[in-house]
Order: structure tokens, then sequence, then C-alpha cells
């Protein structure tokens, strides 16, 4: 099953805005992906309420998983996407 | 028509039907034996109700930042776990709303551990909340109302979250049942330039969509006017704000003393149309929200920002006024018991002075960045001692105007010695009737206390500025009180020398200084400083000047 570990690149840390960003673009995406922060359960990367519960701040290090078609793909795309500094990017 | 009496707390009248500002839905009992499918649809129906209100209310959202806000609330509204978990709750045999509650109560104490900026978007979740129980049980949506025409807005008190998206060509006034003349209300009232009423609690017996008027002068508030009195109030109030928005230049008296008419301002944004400097920059904004404090280059961009509106203009920055009552994660101040007696305003440089030396050498470096006239304070100064020290950093780091605020007794007791020291001296009336009248400032029901015209905090005013008048200092006034028509006349007749308020509330004070020769606000202040109580004050103003309009029988209760 595709995976990526990657450290959250938003100065804010993956709120507020870098977090709307990611959860639309995790939306948009064909295969259900998860997230995940330490040992924590794995939540679906599309729900907004998960991702900020997460509490996930810069340099903190989360696991993306994905399975099925076109799952690397997803996978690669949000992970790209935060490990930029997602509030350095125009509204 | 039935006549109502509040304590005005913002100027001009306004007229038109009443909307509430609904109160958030209390959580009824949980439903016995409830049909699952008919609650799953109810969660929709109200996910798809709530999601389209938010939606449409972020789209004309003015500011930015509560537009993000709004839009934020949609993704969390819109979540699909959010449902999928409310459907589980539902099949463990509670109600929609019961559902809700407890699936957002979850993520609220996720967001509570987070701890930082999530912990401070708690109250975004607890409105997603409100909202979504207030459309699964058929009540109206919590918040300010949107009649979708102008309306006067009622409430028990406003608190700032209340009135993020207030528009003030849709909202004519506002009456409140609780609050004083200092409350978050009466401010906001008066920087938007909305006619405000406070502490009128008969207006809660006030159906909605009733037609009333309210004088914010006076505080008379008329519940049950005709349509005809609606319309001739507001043209009224409209030919008041297009005369007033044709007056113009500095501060005089009709003899030609100089009174300055200062801008107190948070931001650049806040400046709008011509004034003749500042005399409150509020510098807060710029620490609020964050867990490290901002950067050298962030401050001197956002006082350059400022300076820069302004060229040749004086600019009287104050320096950052936080303190348990307005914590800041990275001061890592102590809960106190007694918050507004505690580690705030220039005290907090006691434990951390790294906070103010960069601050004082932002602002001097955005200061020669350009050509404003800026002058430096130092909030909730108690002694001469602290004055001086104050002065001196401000020197060493090139600022050659250092005064400091005048908000506690012990200052203003003091105000000639603080006066060897500072250049000048600026009267925060708001803090300085809190801490003389050890009253609350939000606190409605001590509002009486916290009346401008009380003699003791005159007494007080009397003092700074007798005190400015011998050391050849100049002494202003920046609380509310001086944006009162009425008082700018006793503060002038007193010996003050600047008055900054509200840029919308300007005019005014302009229109009444006008209006007045220097000795005659100096026979004000006379009379009034021998009146024993604030009724006898107004009274005693209303003597001695024929032309004041609205000191006649104005009692404050």
């Amino acid at each position: 099953m595709p995976t990526r570990t990657v450290l959250v690149g938003s100065a804010s840390g993956l709120h507020a805005r870098p977090a709307a960003l990611f959860v639309a673009e995790a939306a948009k995406q064909p295969v259900l992906v998860t997230i995940r922060s330490g040992d924590k359960k794995p939540v679906p990367a599309r729900s907004m309420l998960a991702v900020l519960s997460l509490g996930a701040k810069k340099g903190t290090e989360v696991t993306l998983e994905a399975d099925g078609d076109g799952a690397q793909a997803a996978v690669d795309t949000l992970a790209d996407l935060l490990e930029r500094d997602l509030d350095a990017v125009d509204a | 028509m039935r006549e109502l009496r509040g304590i005005g707390a913002s100027p001009g009248g306004a007229a038109g039907p009443v909307y509430r500002l609904a109160p958030p839905p209390a959580l009824p009992p949980l439903v016995e034996a409830v049909d699952p499918g008919a609650e799953k649809a109810t969660v929709r129906a109200a996910v798809l109700a709530v999601a389209a209100d938010l939606t449409r209310r972020a789209d004309t959202a003015l500011d930015v930042t509560a537009a993000e806000v709004l839009r934020a609330q949609v993704m969390m509204a819109q979540d699909e776990t959010l449902i999928d978990a409310a459907d589980i709750a539902i099949d463990g045999g509670a109600d929609a709303p019961h559902a809700i509650t407890d699936v957002l109560a979850g993520h609220r104490a996720a967001f509570e551990a987070a701890g930082g900026y999530l912990a401070e978007r708690v109250s975004d979740l607890d409105d997603l909340r409100d909202r979504l129980v207030a459309a699964c049980l058929g009540l109206p949506m919590p918040g300010v109302p949107d009649p979708g025409h102008p309306y006067l807005l009622i409430a028990r008190d406003l608190a700032p979250a209340d009135t993020a998206g207030l528009e003030p060509g849709l909202v004519l006034g506002l009456i409140t049942a609780e609050g004083g003349p200092t409350s978050h209300t009466a401010i906001l009232a008066r920087t938007l330039g909305i006619p405000a009423v406070v502490r009128c609690p008969g207006i809660l017996d006030v159906t909605d969509g009733a037609l009333a008027s309210l004088d914010g002068t006076s505080g008379v508030v008329v519940a049950g006017v005709s349509a005809e009195t609606v319309t001739t109030v507001n043209a009224d109030r409209l030919a008041e704000i297009e005369r007033r928005a044709r007056s113009r230049g500095p501060g005089r008296t009709a003899d030609g003393h100089p009174i300055a008419l200062l801008a107190n301002i948070g931001s650049a944004r806040d400046l709008t149309g011509e004034v003749e400097g500042v005399g409150l920059f509020r510098t807060e904004l710029l620490y609020l929200d964050r867990s490290d404090p901002p950067s050298h280059e962030e401050q001197v961009t956002a006082y350059r920002d400022v300076f820069a509106a302004l060229p040749g203009s004086k600019i009287v920055v104050r320096t950052l006024d936080a303190g348990a009552d307005k914590p800041l994660p990275f001061l890592r101040l102590a809960d106190e018991p007694n918050p507004a007696l505690g580690i705030r305003g220039l005290r907090v440089a006691r434990q951390t002075p790294s906070v103010l030396t960069t601050q004082l050498a932002a602002i001097a470096a955005a200061a020669a960045a350009t050509d404003a006239d800026v002058w430096v304070m130092a909030p909730m100064v108690a002694t001469a001692a602290e004055a001086a020290a104050f002065t001196e950093s401000c020197r060493e780091h090139g600022l050659p105007t250092a005064g400091v605020m005048i908000e506690v007794p012990a200052a203003a007791l003091c105000a000639s010695q603080v006066l060897c020291h500072a250049d000048f001296l600026s009267v925060g009336t708001n803090d300085l009737s809190q801490y003389t009248f050890a009253a609350d400032r939000m606190c409605g029901d001590l509002a009486d206390l916290l009346d401008p015209w009380q003699p003791a905090l005159i007494a007080l005013l009397a003092s700074c500025a007798a005190a400015g008048v011998e050391a050849g200092k100049p002494v202003g006034v920046c609380g509310e009180s001086a944006a009162d028509p009425d008082f700018a006349l006793v503060l002038a007749g007193l010996g003050i020398t600047s008055l900054s308020m509200a840029p919308r509330s300007i005019p005014a004070v302009r229109e009444s200084l006008a209006a007045h020769t220097l000795d005659e606000c100096r026979r004000i202040a006379e009379a009034v400083l021998a009146a024993p109580s604030p009724e006898a004050a107004r009274a005693a103003a209303a003597g001695a000047s024929p032309q004041l309009r609205s000191g006649v029988g104005v009692p404050v209760r």
C-alpha cells in the first residue's frame, strides 16, 4: 500500500488555511487517503474536523496512506502539498 | 407607544424594525425511542442548511479574516465524518441534536488538548454546534439576524464574536439590555458610527419586527412608533451624517484656540477620512492569535504602514498593552486572581523586558523611514519612577517624544512628578474610571459608576490638565469620554490639549467645540467641577452653556 511520511512545512502548522487547502485537495483525489500523526489512529484526509484534531504543528511528522487505483499519485500529491509552506501561498 | 430608558452609548438617532440576536439553543432533554431514519435525515438537513447559510455569510463578509473563519466552518459542517459519526450515535439511541453535540464534543476536546491556535478555535466549533442544533430544532440561527433589510439590532449584550460581521448599512442602531457606556457594545458602536443605547432592560419585551426608535445621546428608546416616525428619524440622521461629512479641518474653539482632534486606531485600516493625527495607535492587533512575538521586521512593516499614511502628522503609539485579561501565549503570564490589577501594560516589561525593547526598536526604525511625528507612550504607569525608566528607554532607542498613559489613580495624583520625566500625558478615561471607582469596565450593573461625568473622575482629569499647563506639556484624553461632544467642552475648559477618539466621532466633537469659545468652555468646566453628582454635573454644564444641546434632562439611569 503506497505510504509517505513527511514533515508539515506550513509555518502555522496544519491549521487554518493550510488545513483548508489540504482537505480540499484530498477531497479531489479518486481514492480515500488517510493521515496519521505519531501512534494515533489514521483519519480520513478529506475530513476537516479530523485533520484539525491531529493538532499537527510545523515540523510534525505525519504519514499518508492510500489503497487502490491511483493511490500512489494521490499520496504523492498530498505529501508534496504538506511539505510546502501553505501559509506563504497567495489566497 | 411605550417609552423605555437606557444609557446613551453612541450618539445619533435611529429607527426601524427590531430584530434580536438569537441566543444559542439550549439542548432539550434526550428524546426517548427515536426513529433513527428521521433523526439521520434531520442531521443531513441541518448540515445542508447551516453550510448554505455560512457560505452566504462568507461570500458577503467584508472582513477577509472573518470570511476565512466562516469558510473553515463550512468545511467542518460538510465533513463526511461528522455525518458518519452522528449516524453511529443515532444508532446508539441519540436524537439528532444530541448526536451532533456528542460528536463535536470529541473534536472540541482534541482542539483543547492541542493547545495554541487550535484551542483558540474552540469557539468556532461551539458556534457550529449551536447552529446545527438550532437547525435540528427549527430555532432561529444564533448570532446576528439577517432579515434582508435595515433594522435595529437588540440583544441582552454583545460579545466581540457576535459583532464580527456587523454591517453599518444594515444595522441602523443597537439596543442592549445589559452592558455599560464603556462595554464592548458601546465602543464598537462608536467605532462603526452606529447610534446605540445600552442598559435598557425593557427592550427584551419588544417583539421581533416591531418598530422602535432610539436616541443614542439621551438613552431614550420608544417602542411602537409609526412608519412615518421611522422615516423622519432616519432622514434626520442621514442629514446629520451628510452635514458632518462636510465639516473639515483641525479642532478649535469658536475663538480659534486649538484642541487637536485625533484618531484611535488599531491598524492603518482604521484610518478613514481626514484626521489631524493619531492620538492612540493600539499595537495589540499585531500580537494577537499567535504563539511567538512578531519579529522586528514584521513590526517595522506594520508601523510604517500607519506612519506613511499620515506624513507630517502626529502619531502617538502605545506600546503593547497585554495582561492576564488580554493574554498573549508567548508572554506565559501566570493566571491571576485579579488580572486587571496584575502584570499588564508596562508591567510586563518587569518580567520580559525584551518585548518592550524589540517594540521600541521597531517603532524607531519605522519612524526613521517616514516623516510622521512619532510619539510613544506606555500603558499602566503608576509611578514617576516607571515613567522615568520608560522615557529613558525610549530616548536610548532614538525616540525623542515619550509620554505615559494615565489610567491608574496613583499616576493621576502625581501627574506633576510624572511630567518631570514624561514629555506628555494621555488620560485613558475608561481604565481611569475602572480603577478610581473599583468598578469593572465590563460590569453593566456598575455602569453608573463608570459615567465620565462622575465628580471624582473629573477632579483627576482637572489635576492632570493643571499639571500639564504648569509644566507647559501637552495632556490629551483618549478614552470614550473624549468622543462625547458635551464632555469635550469640559475637557477643553480644564486645559486638555487634544482629544483622541474613533475617527467617526470626530465631526460631532469638532462641531461642538466650534460652537463655544475657550472662555465658555472654562465656565462650563468650573460649573461642572463644583457639581456633587453626574446628574448635577450635566445640569451645571447645560446651565453654563445655553447652546449645549443634550445636557438638559439626561439622567444616567
